[in-house]
């Protein structure tokens, strides 16, 4: 086995760009001591090499992935990548490089640390976004439904299909103010898209009284002879509870400019256009 | 009376239902609806009291015709009366639905004119909610006691899960607090959806778009410490009800009194928090952990121990079980050692494919070693350095409020004693509770 050298690796940010890392480090028979993301600061104590993302390199790592260590692999991989654990990309390869020595079976060495951690950092992506799917709250702007989240990890990618599929027929936004990200639905279709900034407008009437009605729901619920705050914690951390209805009074002002049928949110200088305010009938059939 | 009001009266009425979990199914939307539902169950908020709140609970009304002795809605009891109509609650629950405060609807009701007609009004709702709004969300309805089985039937194509509730856990019980139930009149709703469950069941293999017939299953549950019934029944009884009647949950409440009466335990009772406590974690070793539920307590042995869980005491009681080699015991024997899961169990057996584990090795897959240490071997070896005494044993076992109780019940011996607390007997107080104690931790090893 190599030893880790005295190198350091910056690539663009890109799971491509990370997969090059991987074919660089055999190309070159080198293991980085830790791998770099653009714009992180670095005192120039150790040698740092750019990688350049090549499209034909990172899809031969690709492809390569299913083929030697299996499919399993490679899910963990992508989603180890959306975690906010930070030498991420380091233990990435790691992980590969004994991927494809020893095949398939890397998946079962739970004990072995670099394996470990990044089960460890998956799990902590997969339960963040399973609270969050119960945690989201949605404000209904003429129709169209609007929520705000503040992740650690990067979980839009793992909330789309659920929420895909338990609105259908429904316009959403969800925005990740962490990443700068929002996950968009619209006419049966979802994407991912940048967005710098996004404030709720005022909501409306119909909005504020079934936010009261829940607030409402959610005090009476309890069983006050059983209070106890400490499992609520436990269960439901208090960094989730900014955003939600029954923790939050009061409408928040807004940034966001309402303009005849398209919402405008500001994303790097300029404003994107939402045509998310749309009033065809769809269900005239 | 406007809707805030009502939601207000009847969610009170309906907070003393334990169920609120939305597990069990996994569907998406229809087309041109909304809805889906998760097999794992997601948790949309946690209450005060750090209940899950997966489902709108409430009550259709509050109004009954029966008297209860432990109800808050029994018909004696001075409280103020409510009643949705069903379109008021199917849109309020798509409202509720549609910003993701919920998961879907837990329709539960007091008995308004009779039994058959409370259950056509719950139908009527969950029909709107159907056909209407098409809505795929969770529905988990309550089968009223005494309802005409066709209407069961009806309540059943509609809903994701169904319930029963026991409520007292055994014929003598209910006789003196719930006059107006019988044993039959809530075990024949609960047979009867077993059984269509199981014809359904059938039909799927034959049809592939028969309609489902409560697909998430049923469940029901318990009032605990309201009579004298003792855990062992209580145990019993729930294995009974997962064998016999298929059932997916059980679940128990602690009896909280809203009442003064002299049937009941007096209003200033503390609920039996610890003792429901323990059942769960018995419920949990029936349903996980393949243990049996006279192996947790039996004729000698009727209540759980205060102090030390279920798994724990057994573990203490089967000493000749261990220490169990964690490279070769099998899965079903992994589950029995004190500390170590499901999960932890489940990544044993994988890792040991590969490699040999050590006791660092062991700890990262998330076994508890605090507590299973004295219990395991690894490469034919304890962990180092392991010394058996009767404080560390306890500390590793008890949670630091409940060794704190302990020693103050049970003053400490010498520190060096091996396991003392199985062969001698401890001072004891004298309270019930405690004698009850002294009969589980001084059992026989």
């Amino acid at each position: 086995m190599l030893n880790q050298s005295s190198l350091i690796y910056r690539y663009d940010g890109s799971f491509d760009g990370l997969l090059c890392c991987v074919f660089e480090s055999y190309d070159k028979k080198e293991i980085p001591m830790d791998i770099l993301l653009p714009d992180t600061f670095q005192t120039m104590l150790f040698e740092v090499k750019t990688i350049t993302t090549d499209s034909q390199k990172s899809s031969r790592v690709l492809s390569s992935i299913p083929k030697k260590i299996g499919d399993g692999a490679l899910d963990l991989v992508r989603h180890a990548f959306l975690t906010c654990f930070n030498q991420k990309e380091l233990y990435i390869l790691l992980f590969l490089r004994m991927g494809y020595r020893y095949g398939p079976s890397v998946m079962s060495m739970l004990a072995d640390d670099v394996v470990n951690t990044l089960f460890k950092a998956v799990k902590h992506l997969e339960n963040e976004s399973h609270l969050l799917k119960g945690f989201v709250r949605f404000s209904v702007f003429s129709d169209v439904l609007v929520a705000e989240i503040e992740p650690k990890n990067y979980v839009l990618p793992l909330l789309a299909q659920h929420f895909c599929e338990r609105y259908p027929e429904e316009r959403f936004l969800i925005y990740d103010k962490t990443h700068g990200m929002a996950l968009v639905y619209q006419l049966h279709q979802s994407t991912i898209i940048p967005i710098e900034a996004l404030e709720m407008p005022e909501p409306d009437e119909q909005e504020q009284s079934f936010r009261e009605l829940w607030r409402i729901f959610y005090d009476a619920i309890e069983v006050q002879g059983r209070h106890n705050p400490q499992c609520r914690m436990s269960h439901m951390p208090k960094r989730y509870w900014k955003y939600m209805t029954e923790f939050s009074c009061g409408p928040k002002k807004s940034l966001l400019r309402l303009e005849g049928s398209e919402v405008l949110v500001p994303c790097k200088g300029q404003e994107l256009r939402f045509p998310i305010i749309i009033n065809i009938d769809k269900h005239n059939d | 009376m406007d809707v805030f009001d009502k939601l207000k009266i009847l969610t009170d009425a309906a907070k003393y239902d334990v169920a609120c979990t939305s597990s069990g199914v996994n569907k998406k939307a229809i087309a041109g609806g909304i809805g889906s539902a998760a097999a794992a169950g997601i948790c949309h908020s946690f209450a005060g009291d750090g209940r899950c709140i997966s489902l709108l609970k409430v009550l259709m009304t509050n109004v009954c015709v029966y008297d209860c002795k432990y109800c808050v809605n029994r018909k004696s009891n001075d409280t103020l009366r409510a009643s949705f109509t069903p379109r008021e609650l199917a849109e309020l629950t798509i409202n509720f639905y549609r910003r993701n405060y919920i998961e879907g609807l837990f329709l539960s009701s007091g008995v308004l004119r009779s039994p058959d007609y409370t259950s056509e009004r719950m139908i009527e709702t969950l029909r709107i909610l159907r056909e209407e709004y098409r809505f795929s969300g969770y529905i988990h309805a309550k089968a009223i006691p005494g309802t005409d089985s066709t209407l069961i039937a009806q309540l059943g194509m509609l809903a994701d899960r169904m319930s029963v509730n026991i409520e007292l856990p055994s014929q003598s019980s209910l006789q003196m607090l719930a006059p107006d139930k019988s044993k039959h009149s809530i075990l024949a709703p609960m047979g009867y959806i077993k059984n269509r469950i199981q014809e359904n069941s059938t039909d799927m293999i034959k049809y592939r778009h028969a309609p489902k017939f409560v697909p998430a299953g049923q469940s029901t549950q318990m009032i605990i410490g309201a009579t004298p019934d003792t855990d062992f029944q209580i145990l019993n009884l729930t294995e009974g009800l997962y064998k016999k009647y298929k059932l997916k949950r059980v679940f128990f409440s602690a009896y909280m009194p809203v009442i003064e009466n002299t049937l009941l335990p007096t209003i200033d009772t503390k609920p039996p928090l610890w003792r429901e406590h323990r059942l769960y974690q018995a419920d949990w070793l029936l349903r996980f952990y393949g243990f049996a539920a006279n192996e947790l307590l039996d004729q000698n042995h009727q209540s759980f121990n205060p102090y030390i869980d279920p798994k724990g005491n057994w573990a203490l009681n089967h000493m000749e079980f261990f220490p169990m080699n964690i490279n070769r015991a099998p899965y079903s024997d992994l589950l029995r050692v004190p500390g170590i899961g499901v999960n932890s169990a489940k990544r044993i057996v994988i890792a040991r494919r590969t490699t040999t584990l050590n006791f660092d090795g062991l700890k990262k897959l998330g076994v508890v070693f605090k507590r299973a240490q004295y219990f395991i071997t690894c490469g034919g070896k304890v962990a180092d350095g392991l010394k058996i005494t009767q404080n560390g044993v306890l500390r590793s076992l008890m949670s630091q409020k409940t060794l704190g109780l302990y020693h103050q019940s049970f003053p400490l011996q010498s520190e060096s004693e091996q396991l003392s607390l199985f062969e001698q007997p401890l001072m004891i107080h004298s309270t019930t509770i405690q004698e009850d104690i002294r009969k589980c931790l001084i059992s026989p090893v």
